[in-house]
């Protein structure tokens, strides 16, 4: 009777949050939405999908950034959507696919990793908040499966090591450390060549940013479904950087210069690429 | 077979409530105070990681005295209620009233239906804006919900605590004022007459809750804990 007790306690405690949810409330759940298996031969649901994020190293830290475009189909659904988030103090987060649930899916994430901190009294390491992130995604497959897939890009600040490190995830929830850079959604194989060729080892915070800024105008460019930056409505990609002193989020004017600089060399070359 | 005494409620609930009491007087004390900076909440506490002290939410914390396993259920109960709240509606809609009101509604039904009731006494503080916006809930082992001002304490010596920090109250008191005042308070009263030492930093717990977090941390989490260095710095 005792043992049962104590096995009972111990079963109950939890510093997840998602294992609280899945328990006490599974309908608050992005992904535990049950949803009507579509009949064969019908046209995938047309939901606002975010596209192009990508993410690299430099010297102390990690920076990532995303355009502002979410569309549905042809059309763009959103010019404004933001898409990278921070995660925690450390750690930042950026998503490509179904926006509704990825933006969901970040909110439990934010949740899951303050919760872990107010209850055990320590943050989680950087590689189960990787961990933490890929079990969600995992979650998530059912309705991947039905098209709503949901692809994240983590990056975060390594305390322990004292480095920046990256992850890449696929819908099934694999999680692969990447080294150097790494892009998804849409746009991500145009962002990947201009990184590859844009990107050096000890990259200045200021030469980051710019390089960042630069891979996401080559996937403009390219794909339709990522958003430029826009000097009629004054918007810009949203960039964070993590390093020894936390996330940080790149101040506007500064991704503003680098983007009319970038603008302004592309029309002095006044070249076809 | 054994014969079942008759015992009358008023003298079971007596009986149940001096239990509680005598369990909660063995604890040190445990003071929270508002001031011009914020909320500081100060416990007499040597474990650097047995907190009394704890984050709830955004601008919410809590503070406990006496059975260490009972209020850190509580604790965490408090903290997955914020979760939930804030995560199914919106970070704005928790607050300490909403959780005050349901750590009462716990204890009180500990109080009358579970064998023994909780020996500890528990205080919800929130910060405002400005210092009239503070709120200061205190909860007692039966459930009752007192809002107060200006401080809170609980534990063993609480009487004597309270006057000492009544003496010495004011509402512009800064962090490292309000810090000293609950120091002297806190001293364990001793038998001889000569004034006592002020607590020294390894022996007390000690958080704040920010109430400019948002312009000097650049954070909407208002809770901090100071560590040995943080107190000695703050008291230099």
């Amino acid at each position: 009777m005792q043992e049962s007790t104590a096995n009972q306690v111990a079963a109950n405690a939890t510093s997840s949050f998602t294992e609280h949810l899945q328990r006490d409330r599974p309908e608050l759940l992005p992904y535990n939405r049950g949803l009507q298996a579509s009949a064969p031969g019908t046209a995938p649901l047309q939901v606002p999908h975010a596209t192009t994020i990508v993410a690299l190293s430099y010297a102390g830290g990690v920076l990532m950034a995303g355009d502002r475009r979410a569309t549905m189909g042809n059309v763009i659904a959103s010019r404004h959507i933001e898409k990278v988030f921070p995660a925690d103090r450390y750690s930042v987060l950026g998503i490509a696919g179904t926006a509704g649930i990825a933006i969901d899916l970040t909110r439990l994430f934010q949740v899951e990793l303050e919760h872990y901190e107010k209850i055990e009294g320590t943050l989680l390491s950087l590689e189960g908040k990787a961990n933490r992130l890929g079990a969600m995604i995992r979650g998530n497959l059912p309705l991947a499966m039905q098209g709503l897939a949901v692809v994240p890009l983590f990056a975060g600040f390594d305390t322990s090591a004292g480095v920046g490190r990256l992850f890449s995830y696929d819908v099934t929830g694999g999680r692969y450390e990447e080294h150097e850079h790494h892009t998804v959604g849409s746009g991500s194989v145009f962002a990947r060549g201009a990184l590859k060729k844009l990107w050096r080892p000890d990259l200045t915070e200021a030469d980051a940013v710019s390089v960042a800024v630069e891979a996401l105008y080559d996937a403009a460019d390219d794909d339709s479904a990522t958003g430029g930056p826009d000097t009629v409505r004054k918007l810009w990609p949203v960039i964070y950087t993590v390093d020894r002193s936390g996330a940080r989020r790149v101040a506007e004017n500064e991704i503003a210069a680098a983007s009319v600089n970038i603008i302004e060399a592309r029309t002095t070359a006044g070249r076809e690429a | 077979m054994t014969q079942q005494f008759y015992v009358s409620p008023e003298q079971l609930m007596k009986d149940r409530a001096d239990f509680a009491r005598k369990g909660i007087a063995r604890g040190r004390s445990v003071a929270v105070i508002s001031c011009a900076d914020g909320i500081a909440l100060v416990a007499e506490n040597p474990s650097p990681s047995l907190h009394k002290i704890g984050e709830i939410y955004d601008k919410i914390a809590f503070a406990a005295v006496g059975k260490y396993n009972e209020f850190e259920s509580l604790r965490q109960a408090g903290v997955r209620y914020a979760d939930v709240r804030g995560y199914s509606y919106d970070r704005e809609d928790v607050t300490a009233r909403g959780l005050a009101s349901v750590y009462a509604q716990s204890l009180g039904a500990v109080f009358t239906a579970e064998q023994k009731p909780f020996e500890v006494e528990l205080a919800v503080a929130e910060v405002g804006p400005t210092q009239a916006d503070d709120h200061l809930y205190r909860l007692t082992f039966d459930g009752s919900i007192a809002d107060e001002h200006q401080f809170v304490v609980m534990g063993g010596q609480a009487e004597k605590v309270s006057a000492a920090i009544d003496e010495g109250w004011r509402s512009s008191l800064s962090f490292a004022e309000a810090l000293r005042l609950a120091l002297a308070a806190l001293v364990p009263a001793t038998e001889s007459g000569d004034r006592p030492q002020a607590l020294p930093a390894a022996a007390v717990e000690v958080a704040v809750l920010d109430r400019q977090s948002e312009s000097s941390r650049g954070s909407r989490r208002a809770f901090r804990r100071l560590d040995d260095a943080d107190i000695t710095a703050l008291l230099a």
